[in-house]
């Protein structure tokens, strides 16, 4: 198999933040790639950089051979980007829009009629695709964004968290629509803060946290790495939490993660240390009204990997990723 | 003209000459901004509703004073369309700031950065479409002007030449606010940002009234500084009198803005994003 990306080395700085701090990985050809992370991290930053946005300040960034920094009007003619924001012209139509983008990845002249009509109806805005895009809703600026990305039929596209402000439905959709996009030879690069989309779509992952990859691998490996299953006990109102986690902990042998009166913590052995918990917090007269085994989510891998969930980083991310 | 292939699955790609991709780049663009002012009227209508109040309020209320300083030879709206042309072209050219930062803001500038397009197309659009609406609008208020008296005392080539100074200097100013909104990358602080910058070109000028009837410290600047430079050339070129070092002079600013900042503001659009 060929490669579409690599990376080594790659770092970038902006002002007072190390966005990237050294990150390597090589994405075969066909195959979709999660870059996982919360804001900040430097998922966009990579992105970017792939892209031929930003440059690197050290490494190097190879996209189907063609060096980012010396060869960056080769990469352009081979990749899509749909990036954070949905960047459409808010005064053209939707299919205007989609003629500029081909008429600017400098497609010949008489393909771009019949593309703009295929992604009109692929991305359901056949009957909106003559009105301006300011009268879209959120879903269908976004849905012409994605749309944009992909009027040359790029064989390297990037997804800069595509599904951010999409409902189930539509997220659904563009599930399929990357999935159709890879069985027809594309390469997929997909940032995420959505743990199960890259469970539901990526090949191999990594997790960048800090500008540096903090896990690598697929899925399923990295679920593995966690151990066997998830245990979540929900404590009633009126238990003594702090004793029930004092408790828990003692058997586990670490602190259980605790988010209101949910207790969390991974399981090498399943339910074995659970039957153990259970008697003891039994013994103290600690009630669990719900307890849950489960299989571990790329949430559970997160939460161990960096010590705090994705949601909070993303709460404490200071905005506009970079 | 040729077409290639470059990857599995690509559609095909056109290959222009970089002189032709330079000027099919810069249409695309030019054509995408010029949308804009179709879809949004309003962005003309109250860009061309100031300078026409402006005319009145010069032709009607002040103009009497301003008279009495000018030779009889020379009515008042005469005197003034000039200056009014080119101070539509000095505050039209606020929206090539306005119009950049709000691309940078929605994420299209990164977008267009990705694109295989000439490093200047992006720019080129903004201040081309600008160029467009300018001639429209100065057009509008040798009409405007007409109808409340103005009339031209060269030829149709003075008139002509003198319009085309105008729109030409209007590009010029395009550029410097392409650049500064460029690096504000805030359409609001590029709005609020402009105006000190223009209030004392157009006002301390001798766009509406004689240089001599400003206080003497403020002459040397309101008679060489490149708004009066270009107002003086254009009123050269319809009223007559010795014009051709005038012009001259105008299209010297206008060219030296335009070296400094076509460079400088293309380095500043692949910086921005």
């Amino acid at each position: 198999m060929t490669t579409a990306v690599k990376v080594t080395g790659l770092k970038k700085r902006f002002s007072d933040v190390q966005a990237l701090d050294g990150i390597d990985f090589e994405i075969p050809e066909g195959s979709i790639f999660g870059l996982l992370g919360p804001n900040g991290a430097g998922k966009t930053t990579a992105v970017r950089i792939l892209a031929t946005v930003h440059r690197p300040d050290a490494g190097t960034a190879e996209v189907l051979g063609y060096d980012v920094v010396r060869d960056p009007h080769e990469v352009r003619m081979r990749i899509g980007l749909a990036g954070q924001f949905a960047a459409v012209d808010p005064n053209l139509t939707g299919r205007e829009n989609l003629r500029l983008m081909g008429r600017l990845a400098q497609v010949e002249p008489s393909y771009i009629p019949p593309r703009v009509d295929e992604l009109l109806a692929s991305f359901d805005l056949v009957d909106a695709g003559d009105r301006p895009v300011r009268t879209y809703s959120g879903g269908m600026r976004r849905r012409l964004d994605v749309a944009a990305s992909l009027v040359q039929k790029p064989p390297v596209l990037f997804l800069d968290e595509p599904t951010t402000g999409l409902d189930l439905q539509s997220r659904q959709e563009l599930w399929n629509t990357i999935r159709t996009l890879v069985q027809e030879g594309t390469t997929v690069i997909l940032t995420t803060q959505y743990l199960e989309e890259a469970d539901q779509l990526a090949d191999d992952l990594i997790v960048i946290d800090h500008g540096r990859i903090i896990a690598q691998g697929t899925a399923g490996e990295l679920k593995r790495q966690l151990g066997g299953t998830v245990i979540e006990l929900t404590m009633g109102e009126g238990t003594d939490v702090d004793k029930a986690v004092s408790l828990v902990g003692a058997v586990v042998g670490r602190e259980p993660e605790r988010q209101g009166m949910l207790l969390r913590m991974p399981s090498p052995d399943g339910s074995h240390l659970l039957t153990q918990m259970l008697r003891e917090l039994d013994d103290e007269g600690v009630q669990p009204t719900a307890v849950a085994l489960r299989e571990p989510s790329l949430d559970d891998v997160f939460l161990a990997l960096t010590g705090h969930a994705a949601e909070e980083a993303e709460a404490q991310g200071n905005g506009r990723a970079s | 003209m040729s077409t290639t292939t470059v990857g599995t699955g690509r559609l095909p790609v056109v290959k222009r000459s970089a002189l032709a991709k330079e000027y099919n780049d810069g249409r695309y663009m030019i054509e995408r901004n010029l949308i804009a002012y179709k879809r949004v009227p309003q962005l003309l209508v109250f860009s061309t509703i100031q300078p026409i109040i402006f005319v009145l309020m010069f032709r009607y209320v002040f103009g009497g004073v301003v008279a009495l300083a000018l030779p009889p030879s020379i009515p008042y709206v005469d005197y003034l369309m000039p200056g009014i042309f080119v101070q539509t072209v000095v505050f039209g050219s606020l929206a090539a700031g306005v119009g950049l930062a709000t691309d940078l803001k929605s994420g299209l500038l990164e977008r267009f950065a990705s694109l295989p397009i000439t490093r200047s197309a992006v720019l080129v659009g903004r201040t081309g479409a600008d160029m467009v609406r300018n001639i429209f609008v100065v057009i509008l208020m040798f009409v405007v002007g007409t109808i409340v008296g103005f009339r031209v005392h060269t030829n149709v080539l003075g008139l002509l030449a003198s319009m085309a100074l105008v729109v030409y200097f209007g590009y010029a100013l395009s550029w410097i606010f392409a650049t500064l909104g460029l690096a504000v990358k805030d359409p609001e602080t590029a709005q609020a940002a402009a105006f000190p910058i223009l209030a004392p070109l157009v006002f301390a000028s001798v766009a509406f009234v004689p240089a001599e009837s400003l206080p003497g410290w403020l002459q040397p600047w309101a008679n060489h500084q490149p708004v009066s430079a270009v107002v003086i050339a254009a009123r050269r070129l319809v009223l007559g009198g010795p014009t051709a070092s005038y012009v001259i002079e105008a299209l010297i600013w206008c060219t030296v803005i335009l070296l400094i900042f076509v460079p400088l503001g293309v380095r500043t659009y692949r910086r921005a994003i």
